[in-house]
């Protein structure tokens, strides 16, 4: 059990962080320039120019790169008729057009930004700039994305070592019937509970630990903010997540149905919590749920410690509400546990 | 075979004895429709905006009340001093703060040259480089409105086109993504699970010692998963029609052999692993974070395989996930034909079989 609870996270954490990226660079390109005048191909040279676009097929015949884009080895054509050009002297105006494969839609809205960004760049040129927008990007200058990602999957291994190991645990004691050995024995109530809850709680906090060094190790993951303010959230956290397995743990006779139960919950709380795309996007009610949920308030909060350097003061209203979570859950798991069947 | 059909009716039995179970087994699948469709989406909707308006003269005025009319942002207030600009970003209050500089309007008259700055929170690196390209859109927008008199010596005007999925709806994505998480997690969890369970209280001994086969006992075993995730292949496919009209463009006896294929595939992952594992916690662990994680992650499901570092899509490609998704988008989407997609048909078809080899192998070890 010990080489999964510490060598699987471990492998997690380094190959998803990589995995997890929305960024575009070699968008796969296709160009049917059916004019083939100079203007089209100074436009194509700017594609060329720039880092997002890889042109992989240039061709006169439409329906060879609809062929292409339907194969999936292009993301995108460039289609310019053969009055391209003409046009554009006749009448200084004139239009081409784009194919995105649209499938993955975020994707494809992205292509689409990139492409129009190069060719109104394009139709600007001989013409003063007018404005100029300056881009700045804080906290991350180098728009890394794999610390926030990474922050993420920590999350997700230290709540699914706090949920599920430790209702586990208590439903397979029930389940091989060794919990009646336990009841008779003059132990109280709380005092197995807290013995059964205390090695997790220790294990996740050391996970976290561990995850911390690896990140900062293999990915530089800036540590901002202070990290005993973050310790002092996660053990919070951590009692609200085993007091959650706990209470399922108490509603499930067997493994089996534990399982699915946590499962159903943790695949829900994880995906609900912003951990591959940001809160503020989902409707009203999602965020209304996500009040009740755990893991968005834990999600949040890392990130805003870790890479942002939050004070306490920024996170108190998080740290509050987790802290009345773990009181209820707690106090709702505890009683619902009988030590007497 | 009646004692086969004996078992295959015992098992079906265990399934739905346990109400609770079959209850999330059913209403996954609608639920994570639902946190796809509408939950789950990396379109840009109401970010939170701070404005530092340093000259308040009309066009930058105007600028703003642009931005916060274009739909995609909401205000988080006005600020004054670069320090708040922090505060604002550490509370999590804001996400992108947008200043004007000092004389915006003036410098835009008299020199023909003014500076917006966009400062963005971009510890979400992704969410940040999104949010800068909708806002610069939408300045742009507004600044190209403005010089709509001056004379461009010529211009382009682009067409776009959205192949596939004209109103760009994300759920397009995930559809063929949820049915390969739902089947991998019903066919290979789900039965690992169930047979380690045996294991770890000795039945599968009493079950061995019976007259039934071997064969018998696993085909047993799996043959009412196969039921549930067929059925649960179906619900996602209709919800997806139903609520969101994904199109199914393709033949659908094409989908429905493909899913066998895969289900087949997940099924025989789930054998060997029980044949690996002693107990269910095992067995769950290596489902769970061997299979779950990967199947999410690296299989295109969420990211883009081509945007992966190259080790990872070598990764990817050992991913069953990820050749079923290809398949089922082509099916569903771009109504491929068999003629596209026998490649990927032929992957998953050898992968099928060396997990079955190898659980044979194992099995066999076990027996001795």
């Amino acid at each position: 059990m010990l080489p999964i609870i510490f060598v699987v996270p471990v492998v997690q954490m380094i190959l998803l962080t990589y995995a997890a990226s929305l960024e575009m660079k070699g968008i796969s390109m296709a160009v049917v320039d059916q004019d083939y005048s100079q203007t089209s191909r100074q436009l194509v040279s700017h594609f060329k120019g720039s880092p997002f676009f890889e042109i992989n097929f240039v061709t006169n015949n439409y329906q060879e790169a609809e062929d292409e884009l339907t194969n999936d080895n292009v993301d995108v054509i460039l289609h310019m008729q053969h009055d391209f050009e003409k046009k554009l002297y006749r009448e200084k105006y004139t239009d081409l057009q784009l194919v995105v494969n649209a499938i993955n839609a975020t994707e494809a809205g992205l292509i689409n930004a990139y492409c129009t960004q190069i060719i109104t760049a394009f139709n600007g040129q001989g013409n003063n700039a007018v404005f100029e927008i300056i881009p700045r990007y804080w906290y991350n200058p180098l728009l890394d994305f794999k610390i926030y990602m990474f922050s993420g999957i920590l999350v997700i291994i230290v709540t699914l070592i706090g949920m599920l190991l430790t209702a586990l645990n208590l439903v397979r004691e029930k389940e091989m019937g060794t919990t009646e050995q336990i009841n008779v024995t003059p132990i109280r109530k709380y005092q197995f509970i807290m013995a059964k809850l205390l090695p997790f709680m220790v294990i996740a906090l050391f996970e976290l630990a561990f995850g911390l060094l690896i990140g900062r190790l293999l990915f530089g993951l800036p540590i901002v903010g202070s990290l005993g303010l973050l310790f002092l959230f996660t053990c919070v956290y951590l009692l609200t997540v085993l007091g959650i397995g706990l209470f399922l743990s108490t509603i499930s006779n067997t493994q089996q149905q534990l399982m699915y139960m946590a499962f159903f919950f943790m695949l829900t709380f994880i995906l609900m919590s912003g951990v591959f795309t940001p809160t503020d996007s989902m409707p009203a009610w999602a965020q209304k749920i996500n009040l009740v949920n755990p893991v968005a308030y834990f999600m949040r909060v890392i990130r805003m410690i870790l890479l942002k350097g939050s004070g306490f003061a920024d996170i108190s209203r998080e740290f509050y509400s987790l802290c009345l979570y773990a009181t209820l859950i707690l106090t709702l798991a505890i009683t619902n546990y009988r030590k007497t069947t | 075979m009646k004692r086969f059909f004996g078992f295959v009716k015992k098992e079906f039995q265990h399934i739905f004895r346990d109400k609770r179970t079959l209850l999330i087994l059913f209403g996954l699948p609608v639920v994570m429709i639902i946190l796809f469709g509408f939950v789950v989406t990396t379109e840009i909707r109401d970010v939170e905006v701070g404005i530092w308006d340093r000259s308040m003269d009309q066009t930058s005025i105007r600028a703003t009340q642009k931005i916060f009319s274009s739909g995609y942002f909401i205000p988080a207030g006005y600020i004054d001093h670069e320090a708040e600009i922090g505060e604002l970003f550490r509370s999590g209050k804001a996400k992108v703060v947008v200043v004007f500089e000092e004389g915006f309007e003036r410098n835009l008259l008299r020199e023909n040259q003014a500076a917006i700055k966009i400062i963005t929170d971009a510890s979400d690196a992704n969410a940040a480089q999104l949010t800068l390209t909708y806002l610069q859109g939408v300045l742009m927008n507004y600044f190209q409105s403005l010089n709509r008199d001056v004379e461009l010596p010529w211009s382009i005007d682009i067409k776009s086109r959205m192949f596939y999925n004209e109103e760009m709806k994300g759920v397009y994505m995930f559809i063929p993504g949820l049915m390969a998480m739902i089947l991998m997690l019903i066919s290979a969890l789900m039965t690992s699970v169930t047979i380690a369970r045996e294991k770890e209280f000795g039945t599968m001994e009493l079950l061995l010692a019976s007259p039934l086969k071997p064969r018998e006992i696993i085909l047993g075993k799996v043959t009412p998963y196969v039921f549930l995730s067929f059925t649960n292949a179906l619900t996602i496919l209709l919800l997806g029609f139903l609520v969101f009209d994904v199109p199914m463009h393709g033949n659908i006896w094409l989908l429905m052999g493909e899913c066998m294929l895969f289900i087949t595939l997940a099924l025989s992952l789930g054998v060997l692993i029980s044949t690996i594992v002693k107990t269910q916690q095992m067995a769950m662990f290596m489902s769970l974070l061997a299979l779950m994680l990967p199947t999410i992650l690296l299989s295109g499901f969420i990211f883009p395989v081509d945007n992966m570092p190259k080790v990872l899509q070598w990764f990817s490609a050992i991913m069953p996930p990820r050749w079923f998704i290809v398949i089922v988008k082509n099916i569903m989407l771009k109504g491929s034909g068999f003629a596209f997609i026998w490649k990927e048909t032929l992957i998953l078809f050898g992968m099928t079989l060396f997990f079955i080899l190898a659980a044979v192998k194992r099995f066999q070890i076990r027996l001795n």
